[in-house]
């Protein structure tokens, strides 16, 4: 069997069947109990967040979340997220930080919401917070991309220790629509942007930008749910009992120096 | 000796700065806000506003730097850092080559130490004649690598952005370029240190949500365009005309986003205020 084209995957990882972040939460987690609010103006359902057990141990878990029924996709603005659910992560991890719980973060997003009362509230200074704020969490922080993960507003969940992707999510600067619009003018060669724009699996693995490949089974997650799930689990498993060895202090570190060596174009003296 | 060498710099940033200022042929030049024309020279001598309106026309790297050093005290940090391709992607190399050779700027940022009102500091600007000023891997590295200096020498730093966003031709490790530069200023906070984000026309996408966002003091230009969401994809999302002076600089004081709009002929007074307010001996 061929490998699948990235055009493909992207198709994949959109499709309306693939499992949400409600499927994981109850697949992986045990006594989830969501926390709701940004504790400053509202509570936006594009993020779903709260405490729960993993294999018996108290974490955090945070996602976005895209609906699957129409009036649930428009209730949680189609998974995309205000400042208000940004801040609202924030203020969990800090909690979890508090309690010494790990942080698990479920990212499936076309983006930040680009919005009139986004901007009007901040959503550039809350994705920015988030981004420095998690990098000096010291507790272990594991990001999973499952289906989307697009722009900022995918990032300001993903500064984690590891990150990982299913085989078919694709995570990237934008959707290829968008790219295809901003730099051809012309929004319907987004396949052929898909192919140029290295947001595969297997292609951010190669980058070095995320940690490790999730399996998915054949034909994709939404073939077979449970199993997606199952193969979840072993992954979020596998990675969280070696962090858990590991220092606050040492946890941060690592940290930063997974990120700080992306994109270095050369060693220079000042 | 010293002097010879600060003269030496004062001569290089002016002559670097002439260039960035240099429009060919055109001895008037028309404000695009209110249309008038104004001799070129009368414009360059009003720090480049128009003295009809007050609109600030952009600026570059080495022209800004030139209106906040003192003069002589410009020392250019990581000139050598190079571009980069890191997708491999199609064309790029090209384009890169060709705004180098248009803006005599190898990427666009350029970062420097020098003293603002006698007192040293570090300075990075981003020069929008360059892919819009977009965050790529040699300016996400570039400004980190002016962060760590700054850290390690102890030294308040100064950014002033302009950036349309994102570099698309580097993808992903564009995005990554806002992890690296937050998380490098996280360490450089925790070390107690100034850090004064000026935000000049336009400010948007990935550097808004990165480093930009994140001085202990923010400022504006008048008039600056600052948001996530360019106004063309909102108006697109929400199917509506945005409201008159939507996401500028005046607008982000107003909802708490900037804490002084300055105009650019009191620029580097507010720096000098502010970097002797946070002068070590403010606490025992």
């Amino acid at each position: 069997m061929n490998p699948l084209s990235a055009a493909e995957r992207v198709a994949i990882a959109r499709h309306p069947q693939r499992p949400n972040i409600t499927d994981y939460i109850d697949g992986l987690f045990t006594d989830f109990f969501e926390q709701k609010g940004d504790r400053l103006c509202r509570e936006d359902p594009a993020i779903l967040g709260g405490v729960a057990l993993f294999h018996g141990r108290p974490v955090t878990v945070i996602g976005t979340r895209k609906g699957k029924t129409a009036e649930e996709s428009i209730r949680c603005n189609f998974g995309m997220p205000s400042p208000e659910g940004y801040r609202k992560a924030l203020r969990l991890m800090k909690q979890a930080e508090k309690f010494r719980r790990p942080v698990i973060t479920l990212i499936d997003t076309s983006g930040a919401y680009p919005g009139l009362e986004a901007e009007a509230r901040g959503q550039g200074e809350a994705i920015a917070r988030n981004l420095l704020e998690m990098s000096r969490l010291t507790v272990p922080v594991i990001a999973v991309i499952t289906g989307e993960g697009n722009s900022g507003g995918a990032l300001a969940l993903g500064v984690a220790n590891r990150v990982l992707m299913l085989e078919n999510a694709v995570y990237a600067i934008l959707s290829p629509e968008g790219f295809a619009s901003i730099l051809w003018r012309d929004a319907s060669r987004h396949e052929e942007a898909c192919g140029l724009m290295k947001l595969t699996a297997p292609d951010l693995l190669a980058l070095g930008v995320t940690d490790g490949v999730i399996p998915e089974p054949a034909g994709g997650a939404h073939c077979n749910p449970v199993q997606a799930i199952r193969e979840v689990d072993r992954a979020l498993e596998y990675h969280l009992s070696a962090l858990l060895k590991e220092s606050g202090q040492n946890l941060a570190a690592g940290r930063y120096k997974k990120f700080r060596k992306l994109g270095v174009p050369g060693k220079v003296e000042p | 000796m010293s002097t010879i060498f600060a003269k030496r710099r004062a001569r290089l940033l002016a002559m670097k700065a002439i260039r960035d200022n240099y429009i060919p042929g055109d001895k008037l030049t028309a404000c695009p806000k209110c249309g008038q024309e104004s001799q070129r020279k009368e414009v360059a001598e009003n720090l480049s506003v128009c003295p009809c309106c007050g609109y600030h026309f952009p600026l570059g790297a080495y022209y800004r730097l030139s209106t906040v050093l003192d003069p002589g005290s410009f020392r250019e940090l990581f000139a050598k850092l190079p571009a980069a391709d890191p997708l491999g992607f199609p064309g790029y190399l090209e384009k890169q080559r060709a705004a180098q050779r248009k803006t005599g700027l190898t990427e666009a940022v350029v970062t420097a130490v020098g003293t603002i009102g006698g007192r040293r500091c570090v300075a990075g600007v981003l020069d929008s004649r360059f892919f819009m000023g977009s965050m790529s891997a040699a300016v996400g590295e570039k400004i980190t690598l002016a962060i760590e200096y700054a850290g390690k020498n102890r030294l308040p730093l100064v950014l002033f952005s302009a950036s349309g966003g994102a570099r698309m031709q580097e993808g992903i490790l564009s995005l990554m370029q806002m992890a690296k530069t937050s998380a490098a200023l996280a360490r450089f906070s925790e070390k107690g240190l100034l850090f004064i984000s000026v935000l000049t026309d336009p400010t948007t996408g990935g550097v808004t949500a990165s480093f930009a966002s994140l001085g202990d003091i923010i400022l504006a230009e008048p008039g600056a365009l600052i948001g996530f969401a360019g106004p063309r994809v909102i108006q697109q999302t929400i199917g509506e005309t945005l409201p008159e002076g939507f996401q500028r600089a005046e607008y982000q004081e107003e909802h708490g986003f900037v804490d002084a709009v300055v105009p650019r002929a009191q620029m580097r007074e507010t720096l000098a205020q502010l970097l002797r307010l946070h002068e070590k001996g403010g606490r025992p």
